[in-house]
């Protein structure tokens, strides 16, 4: 252990002090001109301490002196693996369904809240995986689409009195058809350059909603259109003479199944578009494009697709926020919406259904039991997500070929 | 020769920007040939393939595939046609499975049995592809990663194959098995290959005619044993 200590302690400590450096401007310099350091050194104080427990931990690792520990743990992760593994995966699907049904029945309305923000958010990061994960065109203006599809139910319910059930697919419609025009001059860029263009045109959409005051209100919003409502038979009058109640979901938990419904169909689009022969030319075009030309793909078409079938996953997530929150405003579609999307699908691993349901709900729920802390959000965003490109550059969950393709049950 | 060529070059003029790679090439490939383009770096054997292929456009010429003008035709098109090419340094889809590579070959075409069929006879010609066919194509070492990309070339059905180096940066032996079965697909399977090499050497042997190209223009043409010949190929190519 001393050998690993002296092999590393110059490091830590120049890194250290560099972190001394960093703070002191921040917390050190004041607006009416004077300096502090008393501030500086106690901040700096708590997270050397930390820090130096870690590095303890870390070195004494290293040097095996934490074998006694560390041999049963994995002895018993290993077992534990094993015995998932021969459990088939359709039995936790149904586990997990049946854990999503029952989940209001038992938490409060703030829980429920929360899931259905996981909830959209999974929507939103399945669409920009198609884009990012598999097509591997980064998409920074991704919220866009999500605004598009939140504008035209709101629009659409306000004028035509269209309801919920009919706006969804115009809404993703619309989504579409915006990706279209976005993608049609935008797509013969390749990576960079497509990252620059796609984050203007989010702007564009943003400026637009904000500006467009005889349409969309300006930054003042729409609101007072209706939520969703179903239908549900009645027979009071007897079995026969059945007629149709129509009921809003004003139940927090009722739109909580609609959104858990909307999820699940997109997970099931997704798996299956993944695993299908579009699936694979896209993956052909993130892997190598010319290449992909050169076998006969029309990547032009499919990178459009791509991004037309991301806009319109994005566009029912939308329509779906806006009914929920029976009001919308260009603030909800900043680039800050976008990184996180992006985010979510970069932390859960790129191309992995499960892995952007863990990062979707690692980015939503973690500032929820954090709420204290919020000042600091920012900072531990940033800090994990260096933490994460250091040790598990693939993800929380990388992707792997779930399930078998097509072609491998054949043989 | 009484027979139509499968490919024509006439005066083909390209580049990127404004740098012209290619001055005026004009050759002619007949059906069931091995043709060898030989040259040095830069010469313009990879941009003439590209030209052919359609991913660099042409500024000036024709093109003709099967007798049919192609200048116009967008690359992915060319599989469709039966015109393949093996781009230079492999370019296989690293995190594609061998056989997810090898069906992005097929990937026009709907006939599932045949597709299937081409697989297995892909196998038999690669046999280590076979045997490894749920790896990630990644993970192959540099001469199968080669043979790969052929399999998947093979995988479009191709009338004439464009072949870019594929000895580049892989051991003798392999390269020797390499041409070999490229001998062996011309033979068997009818497949017209054009070849673009640097190992003027080993081109040549294989191949039953060849070209030589320098700054974008074709300065010989001749029977490949003939080329062998040369003094000034010999000298300048073979090294002596």
């Amino acid at each position: 252990m001393i050998q690993e200590f002296k092999k590393t302690w110059k490091k830590y400590t120049i890194g250290m002090l560099w972190v001394l450096g960093l703070l002191w401007p921040l917390l050190g310099i004041h607006p009416d001109g004077t300096l502090s350091f008393e501030k500086t050194f106690t901040v700096w104080f708590y997270i050397f301490a930390g820090t130096f427990v870690f590095f303890i931990i870390y070195l004494m690792n290293q040097s095996g002196s934490l074998k006694f520990f560390t041999t049963p743990v994995s002895k018993a992760w290993e077992k534990g693996s094993v015995f998932t593994k021969t459990v088939p995966t359709w039995v936790w699907l149904l586990l997990a369904f049946v854990l999503a049904l029952i989940y209001p029945q038992f938490t409060g309305r703030y829980a429920q809240d929360v899931a259905i923000n996981v909830l959209i958010y999974v929507c939103l990061g399945l669409g920009l995986n198609i884009v990012v994960g598999l097509a591997g065109m980064l998409d920074l203006g991704y919220i866009a689409f999500y605004g598009v599809g939140a504008y035209s139910y709101a629009l659409l319910n306000m004028h035509f009195g269209m309801s919920f059930w009919v706006c969804l697919p115009f809404a993703a419609l619309f989504a579409l058809i915006a990706g279209c025009i976005v993608g049609y001059p935008t797509l013969r860029m390749r990576g960079d350059y497509l990252a620059i263009v796609t984050l203007g045109f989010g702007e564009i959409v943003r400026i637009i909603l904000n500006n467009w005051m005889e349409l969309t209100n300006g930054p003042n919003g729409i609101m007072g259109f209706d939520r969703p409502g179903i239908y549900l038979p009645n027979f009071e009058n007897g079995f026969f003479s059945m007629t149709w109640e129509h009921l809003w979901l004003k139940k927090l938990h009722l739109l909580y199944y609609v959104v858990l419904a909307l999820a699940i169909v997109t997970i099931i689009c997704i798996h299956r578009l993944n695993f299908s022969r579009v699936g694979r030319a896209w993956e052909s075009i993130r892997e190598d494009e010319t290449a992909s030309e050169l076998m006969g793909v029309n990547t032009f078409i499919y990178k459009l697709l791509a991004y037309a079938m991301g806009a319109l996953f994005a566009g029912m997530a939308g329509a779906f926020f806006s009914a929920r929150m029976r009001f919308v405003s260009p603030e909800s579609f900043t680039f800050l919406e976008s990184a996180m999307v992006l985010c979510m699908v970069v932390l859960g691993g790129m191309g992995s259904i499960p892995g952007i349901f863990l990062g979707a709900a690692a980015l939503i729920i973690l500032p929820e039991v954090f709420r204290e802390f919020e000042l600091y959000r920012m900072l531990a965003f940033g800090g994990v997500m260096v933490i994460m490109m250091l040790f598990r550059p693939e993800g929380l969950i990388p992707a792997k070929r779930v399930g078998t393709r097509s072609e491998e049950r054949e043989a | 020769m009484v027979t139509e060529p499968i490919l024509e070059l006439n005066n083909v003029h390209a580049g990127y920007g404004k740098i012209n790679a290619l001055k005026g090439i004009s050759l002619k490939i007949y059906p069931g040939e091995i043709v060898a383009i030989i040259g040095a770096n830069g010469a313009g054997k990879s941009t003439t393939l590209m030209t052919i292929s359609g991913i660099v456009e042409i500024q000036q010429g024709e093109v003709k595939y099967d007798g049919q003008l192609i200048n116009k035709v967008a690359a992915e098109k060319l599989p469709t046609m039966g015109l393949c090419q093996v781009p230079e340094g492999r370019r296989i889809f690293p995190r594609l499975t061998i056989m997810e590579n090898l069906r992005l070959g097929a990937f026009y075409r709907k006939d599932t049995d045949q597709i299937q069929k081409d697989m297995e006879y892909a196998y038999s010609l690669f046999p280590i592809l076979g045997e490894r066919k749920k790896q990630h194509g990644g993970t192959l070492s540099g001469g199968e990663q080669q043979m790969l990309a052929i399999a998947r070339a093979l995988m479009t059905k191709p009338k004439l194959l464009l072949l870019d180096e594929p000895s580049l940066g892989l051991a003798p032996i392999i390269v020797q098995q390499i041409f070999d079965i490229i001998k062996k697909i011309n033979k068997e399977d009818n497949v017209t290959i054009l070849l673009v090499e640097q190992n003027a050497n080993l081109a040549l042997q294989a191949a039953d005619r060849g070209y030589v190209i320098e700054t974008g223009e074709i300065t010989m043409e001749d029977e490949a044993d003939k080329l062998i010949e040369n003094p000034k190929i010999r000298e300048a190519y073979l090294g002596e």
